[in-house]
């Protein structure tokens, strides 16, 4: 079964094929979605493209599908059409499969199963990522607006921060957002920003 | 408060959407609309299908495609209004511009004898021309077959259609993978500004009502939610009735703008919304009053004729086989009875009939509405032709065989 997969994060392609390969498939192809890359995926012939489902690309790969001549059967998106749960987890997960028409459910659902458990950890990976990468802003931002507090104030550190958190309780906002105010109120005033 | 989530694409054509959901107007209506950015058509008929969306800011002839069962899954879907009217426009790079009618005003006003032009010059070019369209089942590509066939090019021989995404179109004319590209507002004027390409056509001189966006449902949830669709209706009209205000343009330009919906520049965007095109960088703009439409002249109003014309463009084109269940599945597809039904409370006013001739008013014209008056703008074909609904298969034959 040869399985191409069109991507634009190679990284997540990576981890994708790597799942593939240890699941026993060989003829793997990675694709990135750019220039002709939709003759690429037509010379190869493949019985299975994974695609990710936020590609502006699948535009263009689904129009090929249509009109190709090279390949000989028609392709349709997802084996089981009957199969929901499946189709909806491969949908909330950004998978789309294109999948020759012939090829046996049983053959596909595992390829299409692992993908969507990739794509998940993919994701989840993603996420923690961008959270340690707001938590580290936040707490820059944060240090900026206590640093004003005990400039200006007079504060020790503790108590500047006490301000800080009681205003947000008060005001129902979050401490990051009292901070960034802080921080724009005072470079208008003319404080350092 | 109902949720519900619409799929979108990138495009000034979703300003009714988006005036719903920040101005307020779905909130007055107890609906909180979520938006959900989407980049490829195949992606947002995927979810409408699917049901990870319950609405979709559709492709007229995508959603009659789908309902067909021409791409992928088949869903009967359903479309009780329309989102804008025109916005397209044919952009093509400056050594094939060159050998077009120089005065760019002369060549928007006159269709036909740029696109004989256009035909000329194929043979001389090196190879065939590749212009990029939206998708297969888009205004766009009827209106550019209809233009190219105008001439006696065989879109489907003489020149080659690339389908590409609007947000990819300039990036694709910038690095020559294209030599032009028909599509909607602001990406053809994003293509111009960087000086990329010229205007040829606009969608609006090529069809006067062109056909364009629908507000789209899977028909069985829309059965079911009786209510809620209503109240969305009711939304969207208050919605494309503010975007229709001149006094609105800069603030409508400014929220499109946001990298959450369009993410380009809002001066762009608004020189579409006050119906000005630049046709080439730097050159003086040129008015258009039709650019784009929202609300006036029942912009809203799912004609079933429109439908139909759609259907008659898939026939002429081979891509759907003609029968009667086939015409009466895509006529259906526009749902004028569910607009009566949710505006009848308003004081909109509404077309007493469902069918009309398309093309055929060449000044404004007075119809027959339920209520209040109704004046419907012109809406010809740059040919002339008109189509009668009752006459669908005269109609295609009408265009005889693609040489």
């Amino acid at each position: 079964m040869r399985i191409v997969i069109v991507d634009d994060s190679g990284l997540r392609a990576s981890v994708l094929e790597e799942g593939l390969r240890e699941a026993g498939h060989d003829d793997i192809h990675l694709v990135p979605p750019r220039g002709a890359f939709v003759a690429r995926i037509e010379r190869m012939a493949p019985d299975v493209v994974l695609m990710d489902l936020g590609s502006p690309s699948r535009d263009t790969l689904e129009e090929m599908l249509l009109v190709s001549r090279a390949l000989a059967k028609p392709i349709a998106m997802f084996v089981d059409q009957s199969d929901e749960a499946m189709i909806g987890a491969a949908i909330d997960a950004g998978v789309s499969a294109y999948v020759v028409d012939g090829l046996r459910k049983e053959r596909v659902k595992p390829v299409l199963e692992l993908a969507v458990r990739r794509f998940n950890a993919f994701s989840r990976m993603q996420a923690e990522l961008d959270e340690a990468r707001t938590a580290l802003a936040d707490r820059k931002t944060i240090d900026k607006a206590k640093a004003i507090l005990m400039a200006s104030r007079g504060l020790a550190e503790p108590e500047a921060y006490a301000l800080l958190r009681t205003t947000a309780m008060n005001q129902g906002r979050r401490i990051v957002e009292v901070a960034e105010a802080l921080i724009t109120a005072s470079a208008l005033l003319g404080g350092q920003p | 408060m109902t949720t519900i989530r619409a799929a979108f694409l990138p495009l000034t054509d979703s300003a009714v959407f988006v005036a719903a959901r920040e101005k307020g107007f779905a909130e007055a209506e107890d609906i909180d609309l979520e938006l959900v950015r989407t980049t490829s058509w195949a992606t947002l008929r995927d979810r409408l299908v699917y049901g990870q969306v319950q609405a979709a800011h559709m492709l007229a002839p995508l959603a009659v495609a789908v309902t067909l069962g021409l791409s992928q899954q088949p869903a009967a879907l359903a479309a009780p209004f329309k989102l804008n009217l025109n916005g397209n426009m044919l952009v093509m790079a400056a050594d094939f511009a060159a050998a077009l009618e120089p005065d760019p005003a002369k060549r928007l006003a006159d269709p036909l004898a740029t696109a004989h032009d256009f035909a000329a010059a194929i043979g001389l070019y090196r190879r065939k021309p590749i212009i990029g369209v939206v998708h297969r089942f888009s205004s766009h590509a009827l209106a550019l077959r209809y233009w190219l066939a105008s001439a006696g090019i065989n879109p489907d021989r003489d020149v080659v259609l690339r389908v590409l995404p609007p947000s990819l179109m300039v990036e694709a004319s910038r690095v020559g993978e294209i030599d032009g590209f028909i599509a909607g507002a602001p990406w053809p004027a994003a293509a111009i500004d960087q000086g990329l390409v010229e205007a040829v056509a606009l969608g609006a001189r090529i069809w006067q009502r062109g056909v364009e966006k629908v507000l789209a449902f899977r028909a069985d949830w829309m059965e079911d939610h009786v209510g809620t669709v209503d109240r969305l209706l009711v939304a969207l009209t208050a919605a494309a009735r503010w975007c229709d205000a001149p006094g609105n343009r800069a603030e409508l330009a400014a929220l499109l703008a946001r990298p959450a919906y369009v993410d380009q520049p809002a001066a762009i965007i608004e020189r579409g919304l006050q119906g000005r095109v630049m046709p080439r960088r730097g050159a003086t703009e040129i008015e258009a009053p039709d650019f784009l439409l929202f609300d006036r002249e029942a912009t809203a109003f799912p004609w079933r004729s429109q439908a139909l014309w759609i259907y008659s463009q898939l026939v002429r084109w081979k891509q759907v086989k003609p029968g009667q269940a086939a015409e009466r599945a895509a006529a259906a597809v526009f749902r004028p009875d569910i607009y009566r039904r949710a505006l009848g409370a308003s004081n909109v006013a509404l077309p007493g009939a469902s069918m009309k001739l398309e093309g055929a008013v060449s000044t404004p014209t007075g119809v027959g509405a339920h209520r209040g008056a109704l004046t419907l703008g012109p809406d010809r074909f740059f040919d002339g032709r008109i189509f009668d609904p009752e006459r669908v298969a005269d109609y295609v034959a009408g265009f005889g065989l693609p040489r």
